[in-house]
């Protein structure tokens, strides 16, 4: 029968292949737009670190004076040095890592003419395992190297090769500025996106080259980057270790059961008051603690223009549906003499009814596969754009069969309510005029 | 009743799913339209420098943090720049409009007094000749004198580079004078500055309009000033250059501050690609706003011819009656355009309603600005504009029927 269907469908499209292309044409445009967007909002939000994101918390205290405070106010997005190496050396976490967005002078081994600046973080030691980071060569370092401000770094593979021509550089020597590193590992290619450590330097930005130790990288007084909310003095001297007033670092905590969780939040808390009877902090206990998927959510990483383009492109999808609802209703009415004629021979209503719904889903399938090519080409577009987020934008898996399965659920939604019309037809009626 | 509306009667569905296409269609436009207009309004501020003449760069020392140049390392690069084939004037500067670095800091009406304080004012500093370089043009008072230049940088204030308190002349911006003194003459006025609000500062300025380095919701759009400064910190170089000559200087500026002092990088950048590169996003959102625009209303055209042709053919026994009867050939063509334009202002009408409730949800959501009700209009025209000449082919081949088709059966 739907065999039969098949066959009936497709003379039918063939007879009137304007319409039909049109058809088609209506639901490419629709479904190409809007694959194109829904592809790279499904990048956007994607999960930077599956399988661990809900075990990694980002805890925020509220170390600001009394002025502009009310309950409902959030902590400062990051912390002061002070706070973070109090959380870090306090270990209530299975992991905790401080952390901080830099900039270094790469001088190479060809020399100081050649030398560039590369983005850089300044972590501790748990950050590698903590981000479960692929090494291609080496490892982190340990927790002791960052107590004795040991001069060993970690680079990207891709610096590796720009230096010494092989990602296996550990040992080698690494010259920031007029300071030697030690390699003691390699990063394989790694590049968590959403950028979720550290969403100053942009919610996408490419991870950095060079890993230093935090506590290293401030005593030789490396320069840090990213926001920073500054409330009390600020340092004449530049060094951001003795800046009490000023929240710049990034702290991250791996919690692994829900009981850990509420005592790691009760322990916030417990330091908070502390601080306060100590005198460092103004405000009753005001923290959070957020997961990773939290953490993204509460900064809004997706941009509101890529968002607003998606609105933009099912909102156009929808006109399209509403195109072919009217196209496909003058397809069928037209056949009322042909429906009649089946009717009359004995075809049930739901026959007739199914038969105008393969013939729909024809033209879904049909528009899907146009539409995918054009979402293909749009995705090609974005990549062209300046954008951070424009190197993700792919189509994978499954928004390829996304795209099919959208295309012909559109066409049979839209073919719904003229099939519906189409079968009303009293053959009776039709037949006599004719 | 006329008789175009009983006819409709008889295709209520049809007729519906027209207009309704026609009302989404109208909603949405008429949204992309406005944000299209919103975004070119926004590139179209002008920065009130020479924004074709300049070409600016940066040095960076090869130690981060504890790097920059000072005193006489300056003058000398800024001696060599100035030396350049093509370069008419040569100044230092913290940063440019647009070029997104900024400082800002609060200017306070009253000495200590917390309540007199303007926040977020941004801090333009440079070294005498930027007003020249720049290209800005005063609208009241006079440039820096000499004696008005000290050692200062935006944001260092306090620290072991910049120890001398901060300039006692200022110009500033018309925006930030009236935010200070609403309706006053602010020449010779005395604003103050620092964390505590104890530097006095006078204005011996008043710049029509510059623009901030970053045009931000807490900043605004220009409401900065200027401070003279013999030296800066971590500043660029600014040259004004003859228009011709932007490309060659750019690339071979490097080269001659390298030669000065090899022990450094430095990035050269012609201004107007600054400024195009800050307005990218908007170019980018305009783009797909008039793809997305373009397709909806050539999809919405061709429904309309679609249906259209559907109802000619369907007709074209009613119209050779109606030709043999008197009928003129213009009063079958104007009979299917006012059909048309009855089934899209139908469709205006919802639309439009559709589009200010859209334009509101977009306000909560997004921070967009309010439509003003004139860009319905715009919508409108667009919409009826579309209907007409999508209807006009099937209309003439209406047009064409002969009568004589009344004779016969179909």
């Amino acid at each position: 029968m739907f065999g039969y269907y098949l066959d009936l469908a497709w003379r039918s499209l063939g007879r009137n292949k304007v319409l039909t292309t049109l058809m088609v044409l209506a639901i490419a445009l629709g479904i190409g737009a809007s694959m194109t967007m829904i592809t790279v909002l499904h990048v956007m939000t994607a999960d930077p670190i599956p399988g661990r994101s809900g075990q990694l918390f980002y805890p925020q205290v509220d170390p600001q004076g009394m002025e502009g405070y009310s309950k409902a106010s959030d902590p400062p997005d990051q912390l002061t040095w002070l706070d973070a190496m109090s959380l870090l050396h306090a270990r209530k976490g299975v992991r905790q890592a401080a952390m901080s967005a830099g900039r270094v002078t790469v001088v190479p081994p060809q020399g100081a003419t050649h030398a560039f600046i590369a983005d850089a973080r300044y972590a501790t030691a748990d950050f590698f395992p903590m981000f479960d980071v692929p090494f291609a060569d080496g490892g982190g370092w340990a927790a002791s190297d960052d107590d004795k401000h040991a001069r060993v770094a970690v680079i990207a593979r891709e610096l590796a090769d720009k230096l010494y021509g092989t990602p296996h550089a550990v040992g080698q020597l690494l010259r920031l500025g007029k300071y030697d590193f030690r390699v003691v590992g390699v990063l394989d290619d790694w590049n968590p996106a959403p950028h979720f450590y550290d969403l100053s330097m942009g919610s996408y930005a490419k991870p950095e080259q060079v890993f230093l130790p935090f506590e290293t990288a401030m005593e030789l007084k490396q320069g840090t980057q990213g926001s920073m909310m500054c409330w009390g003095d600020f340092p004449t001297d530049g060094d951001m270790t003795k800046a009490n007033g000023c929240a710049w670092v990034q702290f991250w905590v791996q919690l692994d059961t829900p009981a850990r969780v509420a005592s790691y939040r009760d322990f916030l808390a417990g330091y908070s008051e502390q601080q306060k009877a100590l005198g460092r902090f103004a405000r009753p206990p005001n923290v959070r603690l957020r997961d990773v998927m939290q953490w993204l959510d509460y900064n809004h990483v997706v941009p509101g223009s890529v968002q607003l383009q998606t609105l933009l492109a099912l909102g156009f999808l929808l006109v399209c549906l509403v195109n072919t609802v009217a196209m496909l209703l003058v397809k069928f009415l037209r056949r009322g003499g042909e429906l009649s004629v089946r009717r009359a021979m004995g075809a049930s209503k739901r026959a007739v009814f199914a038969q105008l719904l393969v013939e729909a889903a024809l033209v879904g399938l049909a528009g899907g596969a146009v539409g995918l090519l054009l979402a293909a080409f749009g995705l090609w577009v974005v990549r062209q754009q300046p954008v951070e987020y424009a190197a993700f934008a792919h189509m994978d898996g499954a928004m390829l069969a996304a795209t099919f399965v959208l295309a012909v659920c559109a066409a049979l939604l839209a073919a719904l309510f003229p099939a519906w019309r189409a079968c009303r037809i009293v053959p009776a009626r039709l037949l006599k005029t004719q | 009743m006329h008789p175009i509306v009983s006819a409709l009667k008889h295709h209520k569905t049809t007729v519906v799913l027209v207009a309704l296409e026609i009302a989404l269609t109208c909603a949405i436009v008429t949204n992309a339209l406005f944000l299209i207009g919103d975004r070119v309004a926004a590139m179209r501020v002008v920065t009130g420098v020479a924004d074709h003449e300049l070409v600016w760069a940066r040095t960076t020392g090869l130690d981060l943090g504890q790097d920059t140049r000072m005193g006489a390392d300056i003058d000398a690069d800024l001696a060599a720049l100035r030396g350049m084939p093509g370069v008419e004037s040569v100044a230092m500067a913290n940063t440019l409009p647009l070029s997104r670095n900024y400082m800002s800091v609060g200017a306070w009406r009253r000495p200590g007094d917390k309540k007199s304080e303007i926040d977020n004012v941004v801090e333009y500093a440079g070294t005498p000749g930027l007003l020249h370089t720049l290209g800005i043009k005063l609208s009241a008072g006079r440039d820096f004198l000499p004696q008005d230049y000290v050692p200062y940088t935006p944001g260092l204030f306090g620290s072991p580079d910049s120890k001398a308190p901060p300039p006692t002349a200022a110009i500033v911006t018309h925006t930030l004078a009236e935010a200070l003194w609403p309706g006053e003459n602010p020449l010779g006025k005395t604003f103050w500055l620092d964390s505590d609000g104890k530097e006095p500062v006078q204005v011996v300025g008043v710049t029509g309009h510059l623009l901030n380095p970053r045009i931000t919701k807490y900043q605004g759009a220009d409401r900065n000033m200027i401070l003279p400064s013999t030296r800066l910190v971590g500043g660029v170089y600014v040259l004004n250059v003859r228009p011709d000559m932007r490309g060659a200087v750019a690339r071979d500026l490097p080269g001659v501050l390298t030669r000065i002092d090899p022990a450094r990088m430095v990035k050269a950048e012609i201004y107007a690609d600054t400024i195009a590169d800050y307005y990218h996003g908007d170019r980018a959102m305009v783009w797909v706003l008039l793809v997305v625009t373009g397709c909806l209303l050539a999809l919405t055209a061709l429904g309309v011819v679609g249906l259209s042709s559907f109802w000619v053919q369907q007709r074209t026994r009613q119209i050779g009656i109606r030709r043999a009867i008197g009928a003129t050939r213009r009063d079958i063509l104007r009979y299917f355009q006012f059909e048309n334009l009855l089934i899209v202002t139908m469709g205006i009408a919802v639309g439009s309603l559709g589009a200010v409730g859209l334009n509101l949800w977009l306000m909560r959501r997004y921070e967009l600005a309010h439509m003003p009700l004139a860009w319905l209009a715009s919508g409108a025209v667009v919409l009826w504009s579309l209907g007409q000449c999508a209807v006009l082919g099937p209309a003439l081949r209406a047009s064409r029927v002969p009568p004589v088709v009344a004779t016969r059966t179909v």
